[in-house]
């Protein structure tokens, strides 16, 4: 149902769904960027529609709404293990239409590749998602190239326009917070871009084979194994175990997991010391093939949503989007 | 929902020591377990590491521990009476039934002899199972030898190659590589025979190579791969190679589809 509204009947509306739920979406962080005066783009709880950052694609994904980049499984104190109280509100995801097709592919490793994830599912249960629309590409995204560009698995379109707000609503639970406003009815489509700069063409014969091609190599000289390509992806679902002692008392602590990246040093190693990917170059061929071929043999979708992000945020200027097109031509 | 990543604690029942750095903990345990399958052992505040079922009993379960790591150099701190924290058992393990009445060759390097421990004692225990049970193990040195008192009983019923990589010149026993003894294991019907050879990534590689040479097909060879796993899961990634997730679709495969999986 699609609605119209003013934008002071918006921010109310915003109120009353705060009372229910926490609410997360891009927010700009000024200053605190990764660099010395750079800010940044990245999740965080909102409490104002005006908090949220609706042109811009963030600089990492809405994915740690979801799983934390660091998350405690559980206390232990000598034998007893304690796991955290989870969420007590729903949650409220703000996201483009390429995160959103990111998220069937956290699904697909968190609750259909082997038993499902418990600390994943309680948080999914309890959130649903908004879609915000794309009126211009952003300068490093291909979605239009992984058909990633529209989607109509969001449960409300939000759409601001000067003192318009427009809205898309599918869930009928949040029917109910417009159902009561002043404003009217009317058919509202998300805006999505048909169109990026950047165009892809994904290889239609790789094979394992094609760990063989030197082109891994080339870029293994230029990787520097910072894995913020990984961080920055929505898709990549990667983690290790940690466990900590409190320092004041080492009869507690606690397990965590924590973000991982397959592109930084320990990530296959194993006790005695062996290391099954040594170099920057496998680890590159390892990652671009489980985004474009592996993942696809497994689930039969591409992994990669062709966000963009690995490319803006790599410090060696690597492209993966050439890396593939490059890959494309060969087989030309 | 089950919380999947929650421990028990399980009883360390007895401790056999093989070498200074390599122990088997008896662990209380019931429930379905196989061979090569491993549990997720850790210690509070330390972490947790895969470990291969080494040997299934009555309400326990082997886990043979090298001292290599700040978990299992924790775990060597645990001593009878203790316990440890398990989760598991995961992987598809060996499924026995495949190599019932056929000629069995077993090669195992180093600790690569726990994930296969368990079939070895199977065909010891019903020697009649098999048309003929063979197993070929290699160890660094005579120091390094695992499982003493179980290679006793083994050499009473089994055809038994033990030997060491090196040794000093009184050492007795055999010595070379496990791929030394392939080209003159004798070998009746090809297609009745199967492989079963675990141990570090090098020495599958040559082990395969040999066995090929004798003209055995792919698909009578199996082989169990070692990787960093930190779920158990298929959630972690790190031990994803290809498509395959060693976790949950390994640790043992067929050569045939095993020989695609590049790191």
């Amino acid at each position: 149902m699609g609605y119209q509204i003013t934008r002071e009947t918006a921010n109310r509306v915003f109120e009353q769904l705060k009372q229910s739920y926490d609410i997360f979406a891009p927010k700009f962080f000024s200053g605190e960027g990764c660099f010395s005066d750079t800010d940044i783009i990245r999740y965080g709880k909102v409490n104002t529609l005006d908090e949220i950052q609706w042109e811009h694609r963030s600089d990492y994904s809405f994915k740690e709404s979801l799983f934390a980049i660091n998350e405690t499984l559980f206390y232990f104190t000598e034998n007893e293990t304690t796991v955290p109280a989870g969420p007590e509100k729903k949650i409220m995801i703000f996201l483009k239409s390429c995160d959103l097709h990111a998220l069937k592919r956290l699904d697909a490793i968190y609750l259909e590749n082997g038993p499902e994830d418990f600390y994943y599912k309680r948080l999914r249960e309890k959130a649903v998602f908004v879609l915000m629309g794309c009126e211009e590409t952003c300068a490093t995204g291909f979605c239009a190239s992984m058909g990633t560009n529209r989607t109509e698995q969001y449960d409300m379109y939000l759409k601001i326009s000067g003192d318009t707000v427009l809205a898309d609503v599918k869930s009928q639970e949040l029917q109910t917070y417009f159902q009561n406003t002043d404003g009217r009815t009317c058919e509202v489509t998300p805006d999505y871009v048909t169109e990026n700069a950047e165009k892809v063409t994904l290889p239609q014969h790789l094979s394992v084979d094609s760990y063989q091609n030197p082109i891994w190599e080339e870029y293994g000289s230029r990787c520097i194994g910072c894995g913020r390509c990984n961080f920055a992806c929505p898709t990549c679902t990667c983690f290790t175990m940690q466990d900590i002692l409190y320092r004041d008392n080492e009869n507690v602590g606690e397990r965590r997991r924590v973000w991982a990246s397959c592109q930084v040093d320990g990530y296959t190693e194993i006790a005695g010391g062996v290391d099954f990917r040594k170099t920057q170059g496998q680890r590159m061929r390892f990652k671009v093939m489980h985004k474009i071929y592996d993942f696809e043999k497994r689930f039969g979708y591409p992994m990669c949503v062709g966000c963009g992000r690995c490319d803006a945020i790599c410090p060696e200027y690597i492209s993966y989007a050439n890396l593939i097109n490059k890959l494309s031509k060969e087989e030309a | 929902m089950k919380n999947e990543y929650i421990p028990f604690s399980s009883q360390v029942k007895e401790i056999i020591p093989h070498t200074d750095t390599e122990y088997t903990f008896r662990m209380s345990f019931s429930g379905d377990v196989k061979p090569g399958q491993f549990f997720e052992v850790s210690i509070p505040k330390y972490g947790e590491a895969p470990i291969s079922v080494s040997g299934i009993g009555e309400g326990t379960v082997d886990l043979t521990i090298r001292k290599v790591g700040r978990v299992t150099n924790k775990i060597f701190e645990h001593y009878e009476g203790n316990s440890l924290l398990m989760r598991g058992p995961y992987g598809n393990g060996f499924d026995i039934e495949k190599f019932k009445g056929r000629d069995v060759v077993i090669i195992a390097g180093g600790t690569g002899l726990s994930p296969v421990k368990g079939i070895v004692d199977y065909f010891s225990q019903h020697p009649q199972d098999a048309s003929s049970t063979t197993l070929i193990a290699g160890f660094k040195s005579p120091d390094d030898i695992l499982f003493k008192q179980d290679f006793e009983n083994w050499e009473k019923t089994l055809h038994v190659i033990k030997t060491v990589d090196s040794a000093p010149e009184s050492y007795q026993g055999k010595t070379g590589m496990v791929t030394k003894y392939i080209p003159d294991l004798p070998i009746g019907d090809i297609s009745n025979t199967v492989f079963i050879t675990v141990g570090p990534p090098v020495m599958i590689k040559f082990t395969i190579i040999e066995i090929l040479k004798r003209g055995i097909p792919e698909e009578n060879i199996w082989i169990s791969h070692e990787r960093k796993m930190c779920c158990g899961l298929g959630k972690c990634g790190h031990c994803k190679m290809d498509s395959t997730y060693i976790c949950l679709d390994g640790p043992v495969f067929n050569y045939a589809d095993g020989k695609n999986l590049i790191d």
